[in-house]
């Protein structure tokens, strides 16, 4: 099974250690690498990027390594894929120009 | 004890290399100082690109040059530059260490002065060879830590395996040094709940919320985080933030190096672990690290990376499997055993460790081996510092 790891218990997103296509049964495991969960991801998403474990609104908190990292800017599905389409920083947003650069 | 193989200098500071400094004050130099250095082992040509009034950056040069891996130093001048060279050398000479002048407009000729530098540049590289490495307590190294082209992974692989290398460093009582403020913000509080003291706690506020300042400037739309990052699956600067401060280890802050115009805090004699002030962005953030002391420089990174540092070589651990596959002859370290789930972040970090002290007593570096040798300064701008009322302006 493909495998996402939970930087902190508290966190709401994993980094997949794969990558993950729709459908996809994933284990998600602590930095002990214990099994924690099981999540479905609804998306395709690159080894290394997001998925929430957990269902977030619009303006919910996007937690890891047990810290904020930002806030979801639409509302956010578990096994959703987690990114700059739906997060944005608190602190220092990306500008349009970036963006248009992605 | 741990130990490693270096150069001791007059003023009982140690190198790890033994590198001739061919440095123009400014850019109009730096071709004749790079023909000085062209093809005579040992010998790396730098300058700073920000014209001949850029007082801002002579800290920084002085601070390369007396950086305990260089053994002598050259400056060129074209001989009109605002900068004169000749407070430079005086700064410099009290290492005790060898230093000279090559002034183009006086020696009258181009080609004169390339020539005369060259010889005094082969004259240092010639005495440098003669000298032999000998065994220094652990005590006399200092260590630079940076990431850069960072993505995910440098948060979970590469970066705590930096960290563990802190530590072990720390603990053995080296010097341990990191910079880049802008990417502690979101864990902020993490790193002044490490602070020695009150002060210190107080320094490191400030260290990552002046940057918040100059960086946030509002209607300046300033970009932090490159188009790699952000492939790489690094949403916010918190994220990145948060995987970067990894590196930094688990042990007591013991001090914040400050930058101001005229004067850059050099590393302590004291081991431990110390933040400096300056910038993020890999190579002048690197250049800064040289200029406080660090003889080599840790360089966490998920994307890769193909540079090394004119003055303090560069060790490369990346913890992304794909890069580790594809770049692997750039890389010093591969943390990507850890992504796989087949290596402790504990071990790899001990690997990190032992890779240190080997390039530091003489192993050649990856980008040692291209004989790539990349130098720049970031100028700090006075009138923003002015106008946001920093301390330093």
């Amino acid at each position: 099974m493909k495998k996402a790891i939970m930087m902190d218990p508290r966190d709401n997103v994993a980094t997949a250690l794969a990558a993950l296509e729709p459908g996809d049964e994933i284990e998600v495991i602590s930095t002990k690498r214990e099994t924690v969960q099981q999540v479905q991801s609804r998306d395709s998403l690159p080894l290394g990027h997001k998925i929430a474990l957990t269902d977030l609104r619009q303006g919910d908190t996007v937690v890891k390594y047990g810290a904020k990292i930002g806030r979801a800017s639409r509302d956010i599905a578990a096994g959703n894929y987690v990114h700059v389409h739906n997060v944005v920083s608190d602190r220092m947003p990306l500008t349009e120009n970036m963006l248009a650069h992605m | 004890m741990a130990q490693f193989q270096g150069f001791e200098r007059p003023n009982g500071l140690v190198g790890v290399r033994n590198t001739v400094l061919v440095m123009a004050v400014c850019d109009c130099g730096e071709p004749a100082a790079r023909q000085m250095a062209e093809g005579i082992e040992g010998a790396v040509a730098v300058t700073q690109y920000h014209g001949c009034i850029a007082l801002e950056t002579v800290p920084i040069m002085v601070g390369v040059a007396q950086n305990p891996n260089i053994c002598g130093t050259v400056l060129v001048m074209m001989g009109c530059e605002g900068m004169r060279a000749e407070p430079i050398a005086e700064q410099i000479a009290t290492t005790g260490k060898p230093v000279e002048i090559v002034n183009i407009q006086e020696i009258g000729s181009t080609r004169k002065a390339i020539a005369r530098g060259r010889e005094i540049v082969a004259a240092m590289a010639r005495d440098a060879a003669k000298e032999q490495r000998k065994p220094f307590d652990i005590t006399k190294l200092a260590v630079g830590v940076k990431c850069g082209g960072s993505d995910t992974t440098s948060g979970i692989a590469a970066n705590p395996a930096v960290g563990i290398m802190s530590d072990l460093m720390v603990d053995a009582g080296a010097r341990v040094l990191m910079i880049e403020p802008i990417e502690a913000i979101g864990a902020e509080e993490e790193l002044a709940g490490r602070a020695v003291d009150a002060n210190v706690r107080k320094d490191i506020l400030a260290w990552v919320g002046n940057d918040e300042k100059r960086w946030t400037v509002p209607g300046a739309g300033v970009d932090f985080m490159c188009g790699g990052n952000i492939a790489g699956g690094l949403t916010t600067l918190e994220e990145k933030s948060l995987g970067a401060v990894h590196k930094s280890g688990h042990r007591p802050i013991s001090g914040v190096l400050k930058v101001s115009p005229d004067h850059i805090d050099h590393l302590p004699a004291k081991g431990g672990f110390y933040l400096m002030e300056g910038i993020h962005i890999e190579l002048q953030a690197m250049t800064y690290q040289a200029a406080a002391g660090v003889n080599v420089i840790v360089f966490a990174t998920g994307r890769g990376g193909s540079f090394g540092h004119a003055v303090s070589p560069l060790v490369k651990v990346t913890g992304h499997p794909e890069t580790w596959a594809r770049m692997s002859e750039d890389m010093d370290v591969n943390a990507s055993t850890i992504m796989e789930g087949t290596e402790s972040i504990e071990s790899v970090g001990k690997r990190i460790f032992d890779e240190v002290l080997a390039v530091a007593s003489g192993k050649v570096t990856r980008g040692e081996e291209l004989g790539f040798y990349n130098f720049n300064i970031w100028k700090q701008d006075p009138r923003l510092e002015a106008l946001l009322g920093l301390k330093g302006g």
